[in-house]
């Protein structure tokens, strides 16, 4: 049974972490396929940071594409893996869009700030450890991984 | 873990018997304490491991093991070059982390008189943390040469001597690297992160020898009570992360095509003949070179640092070694040699006395095991030992391990605290962030001594020195 270490929670929407030995999992809930990944990037950012403590003063635009949408959602994670780790910014904002096998995204940032951010980990990428992706029970959509940090 | 199901070879190596789908049984070196306190998830990821094709002896797992992603952090697994396979997962995500032990020449007693100063010049030289970039920016030309060149390339550029080379795993230069298996995202994000520490559990920690445990191979590794050493934990950073990432889901999605059925898709692997193993294989040794030059670089900032403050200091190294690889060795199989792709995954290669890949300064001496512990804890140097190589393939166990999550321990603890309480104890602790020194707690993570303890028991290798930390400069 996975224990839940943080959660935020709105009315629908709402990230979680979850345990792992070494590692993180950072769990996406929503409405939507597509508000579970948004949420799933949230939960990737607070590995590092608060997210509220992200200032969305530059957007960057993503696309990836999978089949798989659990595939689809490792690859949503690894690139904004990536764009944290060239362009050296966080992101506190996400508007995702899935269309079949298609995803393209905003994320919203600002370059790292260690006086403010505090960032605690650089994650190293998404792993396919704990990989989720589907319905629950009460229709809610779940995005789920557990991130090398 | 539960212990029902697993056969008692000795009170530090456990069996679990083939079944199901495995092809070699599984063997866990520990002590009792030490496997009851294992995720349940160690003895799946062991069993899954020793069902892959071509895997010989066994899955193994150390006694710091824990739930990794694919294979276990800890496990220990050799294939054959025909019929084998070679696993993404089975090395990790940061290619060739490792640990470097350098000597500094300084008693404990010369360094207490400055150790504020060091502690703030080092941080201030080291770039470390999230963000951080290095001094170096690579051109499409000085990346292949890094890439191919590894810790020789940084000698050649001015970062330490020629005399390092001989102290690092290959000789400082991984052969068979394929600057052209690296895909340009992961050359991007390493253009500017050579001789950068990381995050996380990557430190540069200045220790002194507070105990010697063998003599003779104390005198030999040139280690005396009271002398005061400095090790740098780290990896490939950004090059090795994307490697990692890239080939780990390509080999999940390709494993079907290559007839290999996963027993889980996150053991993500493919035959070491194919097409993509072979591209693994020399984008991995690439990275491996990353590490080594990274670690090389690194090490000249430290001796800067150290000269900045000590005019007489001389940081000859002690050795550098490799904790997640997957190299090609030589080892005796049912008393025949045989060429194995050897994975270490969160395991250290532990040679015996006299192996051909030694330095002969070692002597009689097996190969320097360097285990880190955690801000505040012991940190060990072992050697290899003629058991060890009979046991796991000469491996050993590669530090303490969590006990508890980052989360868990960002609840426990406030980093500013946990900075005061080890200055109390003459612990100089320097990060950039507070968050990331709660998460890095020392009461994080398991009792290192346990662990190796457990590996000396276990005949994997034996207990040289005990290394306890002045100051620690955290990512």
């Amino acid at each position: 049974m996975l224990r839940l270490d943080s959660v935020f929670t709105d009315v629908s929407t709402r990230w979680q972490h979850f345990r792992h030995d070494a590692d993180v999992g950072v769990r996406g809930i929503g409405a939507t396929l597509a508000q579970a990944f948004e949420q799933a990037a949230l939960a990737l950012t607070a590995v590092i940071t608060e997210p509220t403590a992200v200032r969305p003063a530059h957007r960057v635009e993503i696309a990836c594409e999978n089949v798989d949408p659990e595939f689809l959602l490792v690859d949503w994670l690894n690139a904004l893996v990536y764009e944290m780790a060239t362009r050296r910014m966080l992101f506190g904002r996400f508007e995702v869009r899935i269309d079949g096998s298609r995803l393209d995204a905003s994320a919203w940032g600002e370059p790292v700030d260690l006086a403010r951010h505090h960032p605690a980990v650089e994650a190293k990428g998404a792993t396919l450890t704990e990989l989720r992706v589907g319905r629950e029970g009460a229709g809610e959509w779940l995005a789920q991984c557990v991130v090398d940090v | 873990m539960d212990l029902s199901g697993l056969v008692r070879k000795s009170d530090f190596e456990w069996e679990l018997p083939p079944s199901g789908k495995m092809r070699v049984p599984g063997v866990i070196f520990a002590s009792e304490e030490l496997v009851r306190a294992m995720d349940q998830k160690v003895w799946q990821q062991v069993a899954n491991v020793a069902a892959l094709p071509g895997i010989v002896r066994a899955s193994y797992a150390m006694p710091d093991a824990h739930w990794g992603y694919g294979f276990p952090i800890g496990g220990v697994a050799a294939f054959d070059p025909e019929d084998g396979v070679i696993s993404a997962g089975g090395v990790g995500f940061d290619i060739s982390c490792g640990v470097r032990c350098m000597h500094t020449g300084l008693q404990v007693a010369e360094l207490k008189r400055r150790q504020e100063r060091l502690a703030d010049t080092l941080y201030r030289r080291v770039p470390a943390g999230v963000g951080s970039t290095g001094r170096i920016v690579l051109s499409d030309g000085e990346m292949h040469a890094m890439l191919t060149g590894g810790a020789r390339w940084a000698v050649e550029r001015g970062y330490g001597t020629r005399e390092d080379l001989g102290r690092i795993e290959e000789r400082g230069q991984m052969k068979g690297a394929d600057p052209g298996a690296v895909s340009e995202q992961a050359k991007r994000r390493q253009r500017d992160q050579m001789g950068t520490l990381g995050s996380g559990n990557h430190y540069l920690e200045v220790q002194r020898v507070a105990a010697v445990h063998d003599p003779r191979i104390a005198e030999t590794f040139a280690l005396k009570l009271d002398d005061v050493v400095v090790s740098i934990h780290c990896g490939s950073r950004g090059l090795g992360h994307q490697i990692g990432t890239e080939f780990l889901r390509e080999m999940a999605q390709s494993a079907s095509a290559h007839g290999i059925e996963l027993p889980d898709r996150e053991l993500a692997c493919a035959p070491i003949r194919s097409p993509l193993g072979k591209k693994y294989l020399g984008a991995m040794r690439a990275a491996i070179n990353c590490a080594l030059a990274n670690r090389q670089i690194l090490a000249q900032i430290t001796r800067d640092a150290f000269r900045e403050v000590f005019e007489q200091a001389e940081l000859a190294l002690l050795y550098d070694v490799s904790h997640n690889t997957c190299k090609l060795e030589e080892h005796a199989v049912d008393g025949r040699m045989q060429r194995l792709f050897v994975h270490r995954k969160g395991a250290t290669r532990a040679f015996g006395p006299g192996h051909s890949e030694l330095p002969d300064v070692l002597g009689d001496a097996g190969q320097p095991v360097l285990i880190g512990g955690s801000m505040g804890t012991a940190s060990y140097v072992l050697a290899g030992t003629a058991a060890g190589m009979e046991h796991a393939f000469g491996s050993a166990c590669h530090g303490a391990g969590r006990a508890m999550s980052r989360n868990e321990a960002m609840k426990h603890w406030r980093g500013r605290k946990v900075v005061d309480e080890l200055a109390g104890q003459g612990i100089l602790i320097r990060s950039p962030s507070m968050r990331g020194i709660a998460e890095e707690a020392p009461g994080a993570y398991k009792d290192v001594t346990a662990v190796v303890d457990a590996a000396e028991a276990a005949g994997l290798a034996k207990k040289v020195a005990k290394l306890m930390p002045l100051v620690c400069v955290k990512g």
